[in-house]
């Protein structure tokens, strides 16, 4: 069930014929939501930035540190643990690949990272990372959609779309949940917008993308001639045009598509605002790396999310492509830590500084980790090597919103292959993100196909020991 | 879904809906007692939460046991006992760990995280209690014919069918739409484009009793239709304009290929010689240019160009694709999956899949000259004076000149056979791949292949061409001989020849490999860990491929459209279903293995598979038949009583409202205005779009087109793979670097604010506001209501016209007041209207107009 009954936009979405739906849609379009919906306990975090490292950043390279591979580098992978489970990809099972990477310890806390990521080292103390993530799907789509969506199937509703769901809106005059995308050239890899559908709920639960390159969104702008005042009377005719079609059809979509032109009017005069940087200082744009060639894509989009949850925007979900290192994962991999490890760091500091960390999550992962077996794609050169798509454990790290900082939760064995103490599923995390923002995973539900559906279908517990 | 049984064609004709009554009744208690179906009501359990460790995958099985056929379920395991013992629940271990109290026994195991609901149990239970039959995969058996069934008061097979399920529920079909909705519906659907107001009037004034019939009859035979649904095939064959990638060249000849498409929709070729040209086109006896131009469907596979890619890796990946795209187009199955392992679900094996990728592992990219109307006579009268003077110029030096490419080829070979043993060379070889054809949109590997092949095979073009590239990128190594031989001024003489010498268009296709190549399994999906050779076959789970010797592609193309095939037919009309419907009769349009959707209407779906084949393959044909039907022509108008019960509508009780693709509001947005310039086929064009979007190309900054060419439909818009036209983007343009079955339709502030700011709407709204000025007669009402019927098919309602006429004063007003404001937005013509360029651009973002009701 809702937290209240059922669930107002349930409701809507159900019922949304006839006069008095469409008051109450006017009214969501108009207020916001954050009256309709409310959490199930005092919430610790208020709103979300999602770090999607897409493609699958390698745990033993980054973040478990693992000194006893060496020994064993160029070597099978002991006997005990090609028997205790398969490799997830396959059946065959490749040599030991120790990780070339140094690793120290940060902070008060001591938390051993990798050199390839120096700015996140140096706010370790703020971090909670969890060396026990593990999943049950070892190819792109189905991984992602199942840390993303709960399910590894296409067509469910997004964390992002689940936890406005559960909360309503926070944002007045801009999405609720946005989603901002940077790549190395070549793309996302993997499941594109299905990663921030509504799946089945109504069209409005949606994350909105925005542009990676130029301007983040088009046509902000009315156009000449076009005052605000005759923007709005336009905005009226259309929306009044629209209700009287949605009395005669009694499709949810016209609802769902009156709430969008009202948000596009809003976010007209709230947007450029938004993503005019000039207002930055010099120091906070140097620290986000937006003046880099490397950095600017990503930390462009980190920035972006900075003043997006200072404008209460509930929920923004950032994604890198590609980590997917099957070859020259050295160098690639020290590429994307140049383009992210920076931005991702100033965002935590700049969070902090501006005391806005305490309220706000964030949760910076891949959809599964790398083997600790080398893979050699190419053959032809050595030290090309990479690694292959690793679910059985991998790395990620929660800060802010009432996770504990500088704490290392759950641990591997000696290869990283396996989680040894305190497995954390996908689902998992998923319980925990909920459960930080004041919401009862088992208790928030979406009525479909005849079904209750949850986030974390039949499964998920909340993990006690990263809440601060 | 049982039909009700023929026994009812003696229900008297009392009207549908006391049949439906009758039918309710009838069928009342066999529900209730009705068996369990294993392809209904258990597979999907069993899929879901079993076959991952206990299925068809021989790496990843558990125990030794297989659930998916009757034979493994029931014979003795290891342990001694027996999954299942049909009719003995007690026996059955399958029973005992799904309800076992202890947490490790109970399956599926608790670190999976999945878990049998109460009810799936249950269903399991008596599964096994009434004998634990098995049945074959629907999709793996050939369609069956089914007598449509008797349902009084209709006619149409398809409405029978629809009507059938309906009745036992109770539940009575929507009426049918209005005609003028009907008129726009089937016009979108058909063509793309809304009706003229005169097609509406025209239709509406038609009293004879098939006026619907011919009224779909003529849409059919529009020269529009072809682009229409050439959009839809392209989705499926991920057309686009440039090579993706990073650095993303453009491919200026990918447009012969949708032409194609057009063509060959147009001319309703049919569907199994379409199939069979796009997939071997080139094979067919005395192939002509045109049956070549259709394997330009497997030329839309990315090409990488980008320094450092290892040439035989992306022609791996190319091979993949089109195995990839080759499974989802024709077979709706995620063949790929075996690509590293056995299917985890569905019968194919990974050997099976090498065996299919042997297919197109035998296959080559080639450009060919595919002459347009009027080039051919010019080139071939001009052709054989520049090869005597080409040679001519070539004679002097002939020898030694052959002796140095000869030298150079010997070289690259040398580093293909021998990476790392000279960078030089090595960069030479991938040169070639990187740069043969670059930006011409040829195969990246055509100059290899030549190289390849034995001087005295090569044809004179092809000794041509790789002439001119050597010439072109002369080796240090070289150097000394190219300056002794002037070649660098031979190349200068040779290229001011080319120039004269009239164009001939060219188009992108395959080939048979000229150099042979053994097909070899990839270990783990991994192309250098080469496992068994494998000879090029279809799986066994399908019917077999009638071929003496060793098969071929066009074997291939054949066998998929053999009579006894069971997907090719099914799955082709399901996605015309799916089209005209919002969802296919199988949800799953991608997917017809056992994780994707049950047919919601089987005999259905088999009857329209057996009655394409019936109808010669005619996608006319089929899709003339689902827009006669009373099913389709039902009202789109929610049903609230029907939410709960048919959340999806897969009972088909309505109509559905469905908005339309970016490129159809684009199209809508130009015809209503008059700016729609509707000249058929032709290269791409760049319509103008925002600077920040232009400018975002990699390689390529996107120039405007001029004149018409920036009113063309949307299927002629330029994709640039890495930065495709923001519009479409932002209206779920998908991802076209794979093969799209289903495009997604969301609803975005985004969306709102491209119609509202976006200056190609505004020009439409000014077009369409003159337009209507000039064009009615009358009164601000008639004006108005002329616009309205232009945009939406049909007269405003009483309170539409009141509004509109409320704003209309406003704005007059506002306007009128604001004279810089009203300068600005009228543009350049001084006659135009301010007020009125605001009110079309109101009709211009309403719902219904981007919508297909």
């Amino acid at each position: 069930m809702r937290p209240h009954g059922l669930g107002r936009r349930e409701f809507l979405a159900r019922s949304s014929h006839g006069f008095g739906a469409m008051a109450l849609w006017h009214l969501l379009a108009a207020d916001g939501d954050s009256a309709a919906a409310a959490p199930h306990f005092a919430p610790r975090a208020k709103q979300v930035i999602f770090i999607f490292m897409m493609g699958g950043p390698s745990h033993l390279d980054l973040f478990d540190p693992k000194p006893e591979m060496a020994a064993l580098h160029g070597q099978p992978l002991p006997e005990s643990l090609v028997k205790a489970k398969k490799s997830a990809t396959g059946g065959i099972l490749e040599t030991v690949m120790a990780s070339p990477r140094r690793f120290q310890p940060h902070g008060d806390c001591g938390m051993e990272l990798s050199e390839l990521l120096p700015r996140t080292a140096a706010i370790a103390d703020d971090i909670c990372l969890i060396r026990s993530l593990h999943c049950d799907q070892s190819n792109h789509d189905p991984a992602q959609l199942l840390l993303l969506s709960g399910s590894p199937l296409f067509g469910n509703p997004s964390l992002g779309a689940w936890v406005n769901y559960g909360l309503g809106s926070a944002a007045r005059n801009l999405p609720d949940y946005t989603v901002l995308i940077s790549d190395d050239g070549h793309g996302l890899e993997g499941a594109g917008s299905a990663l921030w559908s509504n799946g089945f709920m109504p069209a409005n639960y949606r994350g909105v993308e925005l542009r990676g390159s130029g301007d983040p969104i088009l046509y902000l702008n009315s156009p000449p001639g076009i005052r605000a005042d005759t923007q709005r009377a336009r905005l009226d005719a259309i929306s009044d045009l629209n209700r009287i079609r949605e009395q005669q059809s009694g499709d949810p979509d016209i609802a769902a598509r009156i709430a969008a032109y009202e948000l596009a009017f809003r976010m007209q005069s709230a947007a450029p605002e938004l993503i005019d940087l000039r207002d930055e200082t010099a120091a906070t744009r140097a620290s986000y790396g937006i003046d880099d060639e490397r950095t600017r894509a990503f930390g462009t989009n980190c920035l972006l999310a900075r003043r997006m949850i200072e404008r209460g925007v509930r929920f923004v979900h950032l994604v890198h492509s590609t980590w997917d290192h099957h070859s020259d994962l050295n160098q690639r991999l020290a590429e994307h830590c140049q383009m992210t490890d920076g931005p991702s760091a100033a965002l935590i500091r700049d969070l902090k500084q501006r005391g806005l960390l305490d309220e706000t999550l964030v949760v910076w992962v891949g959809e599964f980790g790398r083997t600790p077996m080398g893979e050699v794609r190419r053959g032809v050169t050595a030290g090309k090597e990479g690694r292959d798509h690793h679910p059985n454990a991998f790395s990620g790290w929660l800060a802010g919103g009432g996770v504990k900082g500088g704490y290392v939760h759950g641990g591997t064995d000696d290869f990283g292959f396996d989680v040894v103490a305190d497995p954390m599923h996908v689902h998992d995390l998923q319980a925990t993100i909920l459960h930080l923002l004041g919401i009862d995973h088992l208790r928030l539900t979406y009525r479909h196909s005849g079904r209750d559906y949850r986030l974390t279908d039949v499964a998920g517990n909340v993990v006690r020991e990263i809440l601060a | 879904m049982p039909i009700c049984p023929s026994r009812r064609e003696s229900a008297p004709r009392h009207g549908v809906w006391i049949a439906w009554l009758m039918l309710l009744l009838a069928s009342g208690p066999l529900l209730a007692a009705e068996p369990v179906r294993f392809n209904r009501d258990v597979l999907p359990i069993l899929a879901e939460h079993c076959f991952s460790c206990h299925g068809f995958d021989q790496a990843k099985r558990e125990a030794g046991l297989r659930l998916d056929s009757y034979r493994s379920a029931t014979s003795r395991l290891g342990s001694g006992r027996r999954a299942i013992v049909p009719g003995m629940i007690e026996q059955s271990e399958l029973l005992t760990r799904i309800t076992a109290p202890e947490e490790d026994l109970r399956m599926p195991p608790s670190d999976t995280n999945a878990k049998l609901s109460d009810a799936q149990i249950e269903t399991l239970r008596r599964w096994v209690s009434e004998g634990a039959e098995y049945e074959a995969h629907w999709a793996s058996i050939p369609p069956r014919l089914t007598e449509p069934p008797q349902v009084s008061g209709a006619e149409h097979p398809i409405d029978r069918f629809i009507l059938a399920p309906l009745a036992i529920r109770g539940i009575r079909p929507a009426a049918e739409a209005d005609r003028a909705t009907l008129a726009r519906r089937v016009t979108l659907d058909l063509i793309g484009l809304p009706p003229t107001p005169d097609d509406v009037e025209a239709f509406l004034n038609d009293q004879r009793p098939d006026a619907y019939e011919r009224f779909v009859d003529r849409l059919l035979g529009s020269p529009q239709f072809g682009e229409r649904w050439a959009r839809w095939w392209l989705d499926l064959a991920h057309y686009g304009d440039s090579d993706g990638y990073l650095q993303d060249f453009l491919r200026p000849v990918a447009w012969r290929y949708r032409q194609w498409v057009i063509d060959a929709l147009n001319d309703d070729l049919p569907f199994d010689q379409f199939t069979v040209e796009q997939l071997a086109g080139d094979r067919l006896p005395a192939a002509s240019v045109r049956q070549r131009m259709g394997t330009g469907f497997l030329r839309n596979t990315l090409s990488n160009r980008e320094g450092g890619a290892d040439l035989e890796e992306f022609r791996v990946k190319q091979v993949l694709d089109r195995t990839a795209t080759f499974g989802t187009t024709w077979l709706a199955l995620t063949v790929a999956c075996a690509q590293c392992h056995d299917h985890k679900f569905d019968p194919l094996s990974q050997r099976e899949f090498y065996q299919l990728y042997a297919f197109f592992d035998a296959a080559d990219e080639v450009n060919f000259d595919a002459p347009l109307p009027r080039e051919a006579g010019p080139y071939e009268r001009a052709k054989a004076k520049y090869d005597r003077q080409r040679a001519a110029l070539v004679a002097p030096i002939a020898g030694p000149l052959a002796e140095l490419q000869a030298d150079w080829e010997r070289r690259i070979l040398h580093a293909e056979a021998n990476p790392g043993e000279d960078f030089r060379w090595d960069r030479a070889l991938e040169l070639l791949g990187l740069q043969w054809g670059q930006n011409l949109g040829e195969g990246q590997l055509e100059g290899l292949n030549i190289v390849k092949l034995p001087t005295h095979e090569r044809t004179a073009d092809q000794r041509d061409r790789l002439l001119d590239y050597f010439l072109a990128n002369p080796r240090e190594s070289q150097a000394a001989a190219f300056q002794e031989l002037k070649l660098a001024e031979l190349k200068q003489q040779l290229d001011a020849l080319a120039r004269s010498l009239p164009p001939v268009t060219r188009a992108p296709g395959m080939m048979e490999s000229t150099v042979p190549r053994t097909t070899r399994m990839h270990v783990r999906g991994d192309f250098r860990r080469t496992g068994d050779a494998v000879e090029p076959q279809t799986p066994a789970s399908l019917p077999p491929l009638p071929t003496t010797g060793r098969p071929t592609r066009l074997d291939l193309a054949r066998w998929l459209v053999s009579p006894e095939h069971p997907l090719t037919s099914r799955v082709v009309v399901n996605r015309l279903w799916q089209e005209l419907f919002g969802r296919g009769l199988v949800a799953s349009s991608d997917n017809f293995g056992v994780r994707g959707t049950p047919p919601s209407h089987p005999e259905l779906l088999d009857w329209l598979a057996i009655e394409l084949v019936r109808g010669g393959w005619s996608l006319k044909g089929s899709l003339r038949l689902i827009v006669n039907s009373q099913t389709y022509r039902q009202s789109s108008a929610a049903r609230p009583e029907l939410a709960e019960l048919d959340p999806q509508n897969s009972l088909v009780a309505r109509q559905v409202r469905l908005r339309l693709s970016g490129e159809a509001v684009r199209d809508a947005a130009l015809a209503v205005s008059g700016e729609l310039v509707a000249q058929i086929g032709g290269p791409s064009v760049k319509p103008p779009q925002p600077r920040s979007v232009s400018e975002a190309g990699y390689s390529n900054v996107w120039e405007p087109s001029s004149g018409g060419d920036r009113y063309r439909r949307g299927i002629y818009t330029f994709i640039q793979r890495t930065s495709p036209f923001a519009q479409f983007v932002t209206f779920d343009l998908p991802d076209l670097s794979r093969s799209c079955t289903r495009r997604e339709r969301s609803n975005t502030p985004l969306q709102a604010l491209n119609l509202l700011n976006d200056p190609v709407f505004l020009d439409a709204a000014r077009a369409l506001a003159g337009r209507t000025a000039r064009e009615a007669q009358g009164d601000d009402s008639e004006r108005l209501a002329r616009a309205f019927r232009e945009v939406l098919g049909r007269p405003p309602t009483t309170a539409e016209s009141v509004r509109l006429r409320e704003y209309l004063g406003q704005q007059r007003e506002i306007f009128g007041a604001d004279p810089e404001s009203a300068r600005q937005l009228i543009g350049t013509d001084p006659n135009a209207d301010p007020a009125w360029i605001v009110l079309a651009s109101v009709l211009l973002n309403l719902d219904e107009f981007i919508s297909r009701e």
